[in-house]
């Protein structure tokens, strides 16, 4: 049932806690970093098809995030988790390769429609 | 530096409400203070000059008036008091040569005085007659109209006068012939120690030729009197010969004397000189003629010409001041609801970044919350163990929706702040209002306020800013609200303009208490408010303002007790630079 493999990147971890156990119920494989220089440690040792990404951390932002992991691995599909009103943020992560992005709070079916649609791309590419 | 001891000085004479201008003073009443000082001035800078020189040319006219006036008379009394004494010395040194020339024996004989007299006569007819008189007083000769020949004049003042100074001239007086004329006499000492004296009677006939040959014109009078108010000479007003003058007798002065007088006829000139010889008195009166006339014209032209300039002063600068703080007031208002704006602007602004801040800061807990409710209804959903797995799911779902309930106000607060920041932006009119409404749902609701809508549903898109928009609206909106009882209605009708299309009406009308006419009138103005609520009074003032600075306008009607109608005319694309 595991498709494919998804990072999620949040700094709140009650959040990430929630989501991955929801994603996993789900059969999803799920890995999790509290922020940016986590998530780029652990993708060097695994490889995910999808991250989800947030864009407002503490440390290294989540654009800066978006754009290393685009250059070290060019095959992993992105999905942005911005609030509403940053939208301007989003758009600018859009530009610079993401795949798609969320509004938090997100809905979950809209969430596992659009990683399957990531996936899939991967899988085709 | 000498400069500013001047200004310094001028500041200290300076009215207060002037220089502490503009924190003296409160509201309308500073206004007044302004007004009043700077009239008083520009009057002061501008009457006083001009009343200076009215003085100076009030007292240089006068100067050269007199020169007219005064020095013709005072030549003429001088000329006429020479020829007058010239006259008299005359008389006076033919009588002296007389008695030097001809013996006491001479005189004495009757038949040689007669041709003296004879041949002083025919040099000079004035003479009336001539006589001797011996040191006793007795008259020893005579020649002339009357027997005088034995009269002893002994005790007579004029007598003892002669003996004292050797000459004597008399007053004017009648004669046996009822005709005026005057004496001299003169004292001549012999070497014996003994003297006698040349009595000569005058005829005033040629003093009054002499006089009436220098002023003929009418309105003059010239005469001589004595020492006492004597007239001497016929006068014209003033009685005729050896009358009293009605006049006091002027001080004594050898030079002329030009002066005014009044009398029950009024101002006259008056000018006079004392005669060398005798004690006469040449009077000149004069009635202010041509000259004087003129004077008085001037004079009341140049009060009429003051009169008038201080008027027209008065008035300039009345109106101009008027003007002037007028425009001071207006300035001054535009300025303050400008910061009022500002402020508000400021406030809106802030308010807005608050908000933003909020939605962010409850948008993380409000995620945490929707992944636990989703993995508890998850968890839940995917055990068969639990028995009241539908009860738990409700829970799970009630709390989900509050979730989506929360994400909704978030959502709105984020947008009401983005759109702080003026953007022209392409709107749906429709979705905006009902956008708009939504802050509203709930009060809407609680005061069971019955909004309908009625918007035209093909209503083509707009250029304009959204949160302006959405600020106009909510406000008019909010206004209707505050303008409706519990259970009122409130109406908004979308359109395109009938007249103008492409121009978008927007129409909120509610059945409220309405707008009194007078309120009506200053609807927009900045700080207007009916009193009835608080409020800044801006919120019309700045909505109309958003308005108009895109080319579109907002209408009112409204009766008491009906109702009141806004309607918002937008044109298709904000023509705001």
């Amino acid at each position: 049932m595991a498709e494919y493999r998804v990072l999620l990147v949040d700094d709140e971890e009650e959040f990430v806690s929630a989501l991955s156990e929801r994603l996993e119920l789900r059969g999803i494989e799920v890995d999790s970093a509290l922020n940016g220089e986590d998530a780029l440690a652990i993708m060097v040792e695994k490889t995910f098809e999808v991250v989800i990404l947030d864009l407002m951390m503490p440390g290294l932002g989540g654009l800066e995030v978006l754009k290393q992991i685009k250059s070290a691995h060019p095959n992993t599909q992105v999905i942005l988790l911005t609030g509403h009103g940053a939208t301007k943020e989003g758009i600018e992560g859009m530009r610079l390769g993401a795949f798609d992005y969320l509004i938090k709070p997100v809905d979950i079916e809209e969430m596992l429609e659009k990683m399957k649609a990531a996936a899939r791309t991967v899988g085709t590419g | 530096m000498k400069m500013s001891g001047i200004w310094q000085k001028f500041r200290q004479v300076m009215p207060k409400g002037l220089k502490d201008f503009p924190n003296y003073g409160e509201g309308v009443e500073r206004y007044n203070l302004l007004r009043k000082n700077f009239v008083l001035i520009v009057c002061a800078t501008a009457i006083i000059p001009l009343l200076l020189m009215a003085v100076i040319n009030y007292y240089q006219y006068q100067s050269v008036l007199k020169e007219e006036i005064v020095n013709p008379l005072r030549r003429l009394i001088t000329t006429t008091k020479h020829s007058l004494e010239l006259f008299l010395s005359e008389r006076e040194s033919t009588l002296r040569l007389l008695i030097r020339e001809r013996t006491f024996e001479e005189l004495s004989s009757q038949a040689r005085l007669n041709f003296i007299f004879q041949s002083l006569k025919a040099e000079f007819p004035e003479f009336v007659d001539l006589g001797l008189i011996d040191a006793s007083g007795l008259q020893r000769s005579y020649s002339g109209p009357y027997e005088l020949k034995g009269k002893n004049y002994k005790n007579q003042d004029w007598f003892q006068e002669v003996q004292l100074r050797g000459v004597y001239v008399s007053d004017v007086f009648l004669g046996y012939r009822k005709f005026p004329h005057f004496v001299i006499a003169i004292k001549r000492d012999t070497v014996e120690g003994d003297f006698y004296v040349l009595r000569a009677t005058i005829d005033t006939e040629k003093f009054n030729e002499l006089i009436s040959t220098i002023s003929l014109k009418p309105g003059s009078d010239v005469f001589l009197i004595d020492r006492d108010g004597i007239l001497q000479t016929p006068s014209r007003h003033h009685g005729s010969v050896l009358e009293k003058v009605t006049f006091p007798i002027p001080p004594m002065s050898l030079e002329a004397v030009i002066g005014q007088t009044k009398d029950h006829h009024g101002e006259h000139l008056f000018g006079y000189a004392y005669l060398q010889q005798a004690a006469f008195i040449l009077v000149l009166i004069k009635e202010p003629g041509e000259v004087m006339a003129g004077w008085f014209t001037l004079k009341i032209e140049l009060l009429l010409l003051l009169v008038v300039s201080v008027a027209v002063i008065v008035i300039v600068s009345l109106r101009t001041t008027g003007l002037l703080v007028d425009r001071i007031k207006e300035a001054d208002q535009k300025r303050e609801s400008l910061y009022a704006e500002m402020e508000h602007t400021g406030k809106l602004a802030s308010l807005g970044r608050l908000a933003a801040g909020v939605a962010h800061e409850i948008n993380n807990p409000l995620a945490i919350i929707n992944e636990k409710a989703g993995l508890l209804k998850d968890l839940v959903d995917l055990s068969k163990k639990y028995h009241d797995r539908k009860k738990l799911m409700e829970q799970a779902d009630s709390i989900l929706r509050s979730v989506s309930r929360c994400r909704e106000i978030t959502h709105r607060l984020l947008g009401f702040a983005k759109r702080m920041d003026v953007k022209v932006e392409t709107i749906y009119l429709n979705e905006l209002l009902q956008e708009v409404l939504g802050f509203l749902e709930k009060e809407a609701f609680h005061r069971s306020v019955m909004v309908s809508l009625n918007l035209a549903p093909d209503l083509g898109p707009i250029a304009h800013d959204r949160g302006q928009l959405q600020q106009v609206f909510l406000n008019i909106i909010n206004n209707a609200f505050d303008a409706v009882e519990d259970g009122g209605n409130i109406t908004i009708t979308t359109k395109e303009s009938d007249a103008d299309p492409g121009t978008v009406e927007v129409a909120f009308a509610d059945d409220g208490r309405g707008i009194h006419p007078n309120d009506l009138k200053h609807i927009f103005d900045p700080f207007y408010s009916s009193g009835k609520e608080q409020g800044t009074g801006l919120g019309l003032s700045i909505s109309y303002g958003i308005v108009a600075k895109c080319g579109g306008d907002i209408r009112v009607e409204s009766e008491v007790g009906k109702g009141s109608t806004f309607t918002v005319v937008l044109p298709q694309k904000c023509t705001m630079a």
